[in-house]
């Protein structure tokens, strides 16, 4: 079954004829998902890579039938296209554009309360269910269909985390970037209680990292949530345990987190909640086996 | 980005926020002549470097001294206090021991100062909110209040649809203790530093002091403007306010050059693609018994002149005994890296030794490149791997 995404997500891409949406819809038609159109403004009527071109994200679904729109519009326009995907009620939107205006960020968040849109992102690998429909930066070979979620904040750790449960012969349900941003769409809860709720996903990874206070909440809602019979293994990284303080956060953005927002303090959240949590960014893979053997 | 005080409060001025009248000076002579324009017949002289603490900071000259902020009762004196700051070195708290020098000093008004409070603007990431906090404990750095009395930090929230509304204000003011006309000129106060992050898309303001003067009036005894740098292309009139001298020589040029370098103090120079496989680069590192000597995110879009700043940048740093180069490409193709690592190691004839990691999308193909090259790159297959063969690398060099 997996999570957001499947066989019958239909993509459509904003920012479809730029270097970045061209190349990564190729990537994604390649690894057998379907995209079905995009949109960039101007363009409209025109073809691109044997797809539809048009001019808003209302036409594009309205024509094409998208479920889901994945953006690589730059950031100084990324805020509207997502603000636009809103609008058009696009029920799955994935921003992976970097570098977004956090003020920007805090008006999307408000317009995507009440709304009939996700988003996962921005600045995210994207979401892929393997061997069924990949959407955004991922490497897609290193992938395996399988059974473990993997929810993650960085993009890169999140490969790591795909290529150490594949070569455990384990394979992934669904991995989701939520993305690395302090304001984002989706957080690590929302995707763990799809984790939980999915037959096919029977573990779980999280990879977190130093900064705000999501992860701790997290493993107070796995506490609360994934426990008895049905429980399922968690596995879970924090990265940053060697970051000097107060260099990658500013002064005061600490202090709103009321201090629990270092490596130590959310490995310490995690191990209370039951969560097998992995010394090594190496042994996610290996971590993950030994909690399956109970 | 940050700046300096007396350039946040020259834009603050212009939002309406209340600050005190003062004027910046690069020389004794000038500071002597700012003091003059002033009222008087107090005057503050403030070091203006980019770290806190600077009152009870001590210049390395003058250990024994008096700090980097003093308060002065005649023209004359504003002038023996500039002599004493420009061009000397000031050690914080916040500075390192090595300290910061001194290059002008703000000449501001004095002040009758009835109360000391602390107010800081920021985006709560727990909210998606731009969030106003403050405190009866002014002067304390907020951290230390956090620690010790979180109870006393008062917050509110901001719906960014409705905006900053009276009640926001009151709730904080009547928090903090105002009343009567203390809560009007709070309420304005805080209203104008509002608009002023939204206007100038900052990261993070800090007020403090803030000071409740003994006629009622709300004003900025100091000021702490951090910007969001993803938000400067909107905001090129602000780039003129960066100070270059404030920050590490190699950060600056890995800024430069589109680089996320912080320097730490170890000896394997790491050189990877995304903040959080570089910061688990680190944490392994550390796992295996040796230490970082950066932080280097190439980022997703690394040509080969990147690479080859990067190595630069890595290596000019005299406490670098190896480096890892350790690449999961998705967006980044590990081709391009691997051309870029060859080119930076035959330009900069490198000296210690490189263990280069490649995983991800043309992995194959940036293999081949790197075996092809000559070069005593040591190849490494995974994360566990590269760790380790970086690690033994530098003690064997030892």
């Amino acid at each position: 079954m997996a999570i957001l995404v499947d066989e019958n997500t239909l993509v459509m891409t904003q920012g479809f004829t730029g270097a970045q949406g061209t190349f990564h819809a190729e990537q994604g038609i390649a690894y057998g998902s379907k995209y079905v159109g995009g949109v960039t403004p101007g363009k409209g009527g025109t073809t691109h890579i044997g797809l539809p071109v048009f001019d808003t994200v209302a036409e594009c679904a309205e024509r094409t039938g998208a479920n889901a729109s994945v953006i690589y519009v730059p950031p100084p326009f990324a805020a509207d296209a997502i603000l636009e995907a809103i609008d058009a009620e696009i029920p799955l939107i994935i921003c992976i554009t970097e570098g977004i205006p956090v003020l920007d960020m805090v008006k999307v968040k408000r317009a995507l309360s009440g709304s009939r849109s996700r988003l996962i992102g921005p600045n995210c690998p994207g979401v892929i269910t393997p061997e069924a429909c990949k959407i955004g930066i991922m490497p897609g070979h290193i992938h395996r269909r399988g059974s473990v979620g993997i929810v993650s904040r960085s993009g890169t750790l999140t490969y790591e985390a795909v290529a150490q449960t594949s070569a455990a012969g384990l394979g992934q349900s669904t991995c989701v970037g939520i993305g690395g941003d302090p304001v984002k769409g989706t957080d690590f809860t929302e995707v763990l209680e799809m984790f939980l709720a999915d037959d096919e996903t029977k573990s779980i990874v999280m990879i977190g990292e130093i900064g705000g206070q999501s992860e701790i909440e997290a493993a107070e809602f796995l506490a609360r949530e994934n426990k008895g019979p049905k429980a399922k293994p968690v596995v879970g990284f924090i990265a940053g345990a060697t970051a000097p303080p107060g260099r990658r956060m500013g002064h005061a953005g600490a202090v709103i987190s009321g201090g629990k927002d270092t490596a130590e303090a959310k490995m310490e959240a995690m191990r209370a909640a039951g969560i097998h949590v992995a010394d090594s960014p190496a042994a996610l893979g290996s971590t993950m086996v030994k909690a399956l053997k109970g | 980005m940050n700046i300096h005080e007396y350039q946040a409060k020259e834009l603050l001025r212009r939002y309406g926020v209340a600050v005190l009248d003062g004027h910046v000076a690069w020389t004794p002579e000038e500071a002597e002549a700012a003091a003059r324009k002033l009222p008087g017949p107090v005057y503050v002289v403030k070091s203006q470097i980019h770290a806190g603490g600077r009152g009870a900071g001590r210049f390395t000259d003058d250990p024994n001294g008096k700090g980097g902020v003093r308060v002065v009762k005649s023209v004359e004196d504003a002038k023996a206090a500039a002599t004493a700051m420009i061009g000397h070195t000031l050690v914080t708290k916040q500075t390192g021991p090595q300290g910061k020098q001194v290059s002008r000093v703000y000449v501001e008004d004095g002040c009758d100062i009835k109360r000391e409070l602390y107010l800081g603007l920021l985006v709560d990431r727990a909210t998606s909110r731009l969030t106003i906090m403050a405190s009866t404990e002014g002067g304390m750095e907020i951290e230390e209040v956090a620690e010790k009395h979180p109870e006393k930090i008062l917050k509110a929230a901001i719906d960014p649809a409705s905006g900053i509304s009276g009640f926001h204000c009151r709730k904080l003011a009547f928090g903090l203790g105002l009343t009567g006309k203390q809560v009007q000129s709070f309420t304005k106060f805080v209203t104008a530093l509002y608009g002023a992050f939204l206007e100038l898309d900052c990261a993070i303001v800090e007020i403090n002091p803030l000071v409740v003067t003994g006629a009622g009036e709300i004003v900025a005894l100091d000021a702490k403007i951090s910007f969001d740098d993803n938000a400067l292309f909107r905001h090129k009139d602000l780039e003129a306010l960066r100070d270059d001298s404030e920050m590490d020589p190699k950060e600056l040029e890995a800024t430069r050059n589109d680089l996320n370098y912080v320097a730490l103090d170890g000896e394997i120079g790491c050189m990877v693609n995304g903040a959080g496989l570089a910061m688990a680069t680190m944490d392994i590192i550390k796992l295996y018994g040796s230490s970082p000597a950066n932080f280097l995110d190439v980022g997703g879009t690394a040509t080969a002149e990147r690479v080859t700043e990067a190595f630069r940048i890595i290596t000019s740093d005299q406490n670098v005994k190896a480096i890892l180069v350790n690449i999961f490409g998705g967006i980044a193709k590990c081709d391009m890296i691997a051309t870029g690592v060859v080119q930076a190691a035959k330009n900069l004839t490198l000296k210690v030794p490189l263990v280069v990691r490649l995983e991800g999308t043309n992995v194959e193909l940036g293999k081949k490149i790197l075996a092809e090259s000559g070069l005593a790159i040591i190849p490494a297959d995974n994360l566990a791997d590269a760790a380790e063969k970086v690690v033994n690398a530098v003690k064997k060099a030892a």
